[in-house]
């Protein structure tokens, strides 16, 4: 395998669809170019539907990005539906300089064991009780991008922080109490994830 | 003052779209392409443009849509992919042959046989011979800048043009892009004035008659002849739009091309994973280079030629089948404008990414390492390839698929 351009950080998200995980690979594309960053977020397509397991992924880096290829050896995996592990090979081609990033109640150290050996960092995150609890409905989305952005370090914290507070005003222009609930949500998952 | 964006292809192409403010629209949606006239009908409906959408029950009824408004003397425009594309079949020879200026989006899909959505060429390849011109992207920035360009191109010469992106990988993918001013771009692409059109009362004309034996072959002689006459105006559109945005365009990109010993011509976003492993294999030390086609009508027959005979190998790159039992579209068309040049280079055809299939930067240094031994061998050996796909004939004890799953 030959070595990937350099200062890219890459990417990769598992979820099922409706959950939103192509959605927070787009605004993690968002953030990070207004970070001052060359980005890259595209989803994997497929035979679509509610459920099924997707792909997307994110290059982030300070050059132009020329490779328009899938990611094959990401820094990092995002996990935003924990029966993904049963089904898909979620740590293939992982670096083990990287880092796993799983919605799970449970511990790092519960989650080791079901990962084949994968010797990197592995950081939980409850992104269910989270999004409960800030808003009342289960999107793990915002939760998990929060998480990979403190894991990764793309993005400095209160840049983040900012950003998303634009983009979801943004967004959520008619539906002002998912602002807040979306910030909350968002902070706690920052100063919440597990890394172990 | 052009602004630094983020957005994905189709994103990108509709924003051009809302610039130049075109006089109609006809629709119908397919996949990747139906973002472009969603983003669209929301321009309209925001009343950011004033064009009129004419949504229609099929491609064939959105190209003839485009047809009216165009002979009529507007500015007409539509988008479409695969199998869409194929239903506009009829229609696009009838668009060529009447002269008429339309632009279309085609972003690029597998065509159905089995169904798939994702990104080849065989939808815009197979309409190569209809007469249209047709321009092609490697990022989202390309089929922004292409789209801007294609209506000075079209216009000037009076054929259609087809503005090609990869499906999912540039229309689906956001990416850092720079987006011109609007006005900057209503300059640029300028107001339309066709010299004759059909509600001009002063001068009547027919349009789309019977060609009958004594005029039809004028009529393809003429057509053939615009296509010729547009390579100039490609260039001169090209340099104007230099001027404005900074950006370079051409037939072709030649890319670590001056002192290299192979290399490769691609068509489209893999372009851009080449050159990453063009940038890989120099660091190693060896001289490899590519060339990005982005103008395929008019085939730039002769400086291609020439660009090609700057190596020893070269690798065409079809991400279309033409069962033709001598390579893809793209292959036979390169491969044959070398035949008249001295000291030309070995050619070979690589089909790559039907349906979707990914290509990686490995892959390409599979196929440099190829070509670095027909060049120290002096052996093509077979000409006609794949890469990136699964063959039972190298597989002991037959093709198990259970091997490929995850």
């Amino acid at each position: 395998m030959t070595e990937k351009i350099k200062d890219a950080v890459e990417i990769r998200w598992h979820g099922r669809g409706g959950q939103g995980a192509k959605t927070a690979c787009l605004l993690l594309a968002d953030v990070a170019f207004c970070s001052g960053k060359h980005v890259q977020g595209f989803p994997e397509y497929g035979p679509e539907r509610m459920g099924a397991p997707i792909t997307a992924y994110n290059r982030i880096s300070d050059e132009h990005c020329k490779v328009h290829s899938n990611i094959y050896t990401p820094d990092y995996v995002v996990v935003v539906d924990e029966t993904l592990l049963k089904t898909v090979d979620v740590t293939k081609g992982l670096k083990d300089t990287g880092a796993l990033i799983i919605n799970s109640k449970r511990k790092p150290e519960e989650i080791r064991p079901l990962l084949k050996g994968y010797k990197g960092k592995v950081c939980a995150v409850d992104a269910e009780k989270i999004s409960m609890d800030a808003f009342g409905k289960n999107f793990p989305n915002t939760p998990m991008l929060a998480a990979v952005v403190k894991v990764s370090e793309v993005i400095e914290r209160e840049k983040f922080i900012n950003d998303m507070r634009e983009s979801f005003r943004h967004k959520f222009v008619h539906k002002e109490n998912l602002i807040e609930g979306n910030m909350k949500a968002l902070i706690k998952a920052m100063d919440e994830v597990k890394v172990g | 003052m052009a602004r630094n964006d983020r957005m994905s292809g189709n994103e990108a192409v509709a924003t051009a779209m809302r610039q130049i403010n075109p006089d109609v629209m006809g629709a119908f949606p397919i996949t990747p392409s139906t973002e472009i006239p969603q983003y669209y009908s929301e321009y309209i409906a925001d009343g950011l443009v004033d064009t009129e959408f004419v949504a229609v029950e099929s491609e064939h009824s959105a190209m003839s849509v485009c047809m009216g408004a165009s002979a009529a003397g507007a500015r007409a425009v539509t988008a479409t992919s695969s199998a869409g594309l194929a239903y506009m079949w009829e229609l696009l020879y009838v668009a060529a042959s009447a002269r008429l200026p339309i632009t279309m989006a085609v972003v690029n899909r597998a065509l159905t046989g089995p169904i798939n959505i994702n990104n080849d060429h065989s939808d815009s390849m197979g309409a190569r011979d209809s007469g249209w011109i047709q321009i092609y992207a490697e990022t989202n920035q390309e089929v922004y800048d292409n789209y801007i360009q294609a209506m000075p191109i079209s216009e000037a010469i009076r054929l259609p043009i087809m503005i090609c992106q990869d499906g999912f990988v540039t229309s689906h993918g956001v990416s850092n892009i720079e987006i011109l001013e609007d006005d900057e771009v209503k300059d640029f692409v300028g107001e339309y004035n066709p010299e004759d059109y059909l509600l001009k009362h002063e001068n009547p004309l027919a349009v789309g008659p019977y060609g009958t034996s004594p005029y039809y072959m004028e009529v393809k002689r003429a057509q053939a002849q615009a296509m010729k006459d547009s390579m100039p105006i490609i260039l001169d559109v090209a340099k104007r739009f230099e001027k404005l945005s900074g950006r370079k365009y051409g037939f072709f990109e030649e890319y670590c091309m001056d002192d290299a010993e192979v290399a490769v011509v691609v068509i489209g976003s893999s372009a851009g994973t080449g050159k990453e492993a063009v940038d890989r294999l120099r660091a190693e030390g060896k001289k490899v280079g590519l060339i990005k086609l982005r103008v395929f009508r008019p085939f730039p027959r002769i400086p291609l030629a020439e660009a090609m005979c700057k190596v020893k190998a070269v690798a065409v790159m079809d991400k279309a089948e033409s069962y033709s039992n001598s390579g893809g579209p793209l292959f036979n068309e390169a491969r044959s404008s070398l035949y008249d040049l001295p000291g030309r280079p070995y050619a070979i055809n690589y089909i790559y990414g039907l349906g979707g299939r990914d290509i990686t930067v490995d892959d390409f240094y599979e196929i440099f390492n190829d070509l670095f031994i027909i060049h120290e061998t002096d052996d093509p050996g077979d000409v006609y390839r794949y890469v990136g796909v699964r063959d039972s004939r190298y597989e002991e004890g037959g093709f198990d698929h259970r091997k490929y799953e995850d």
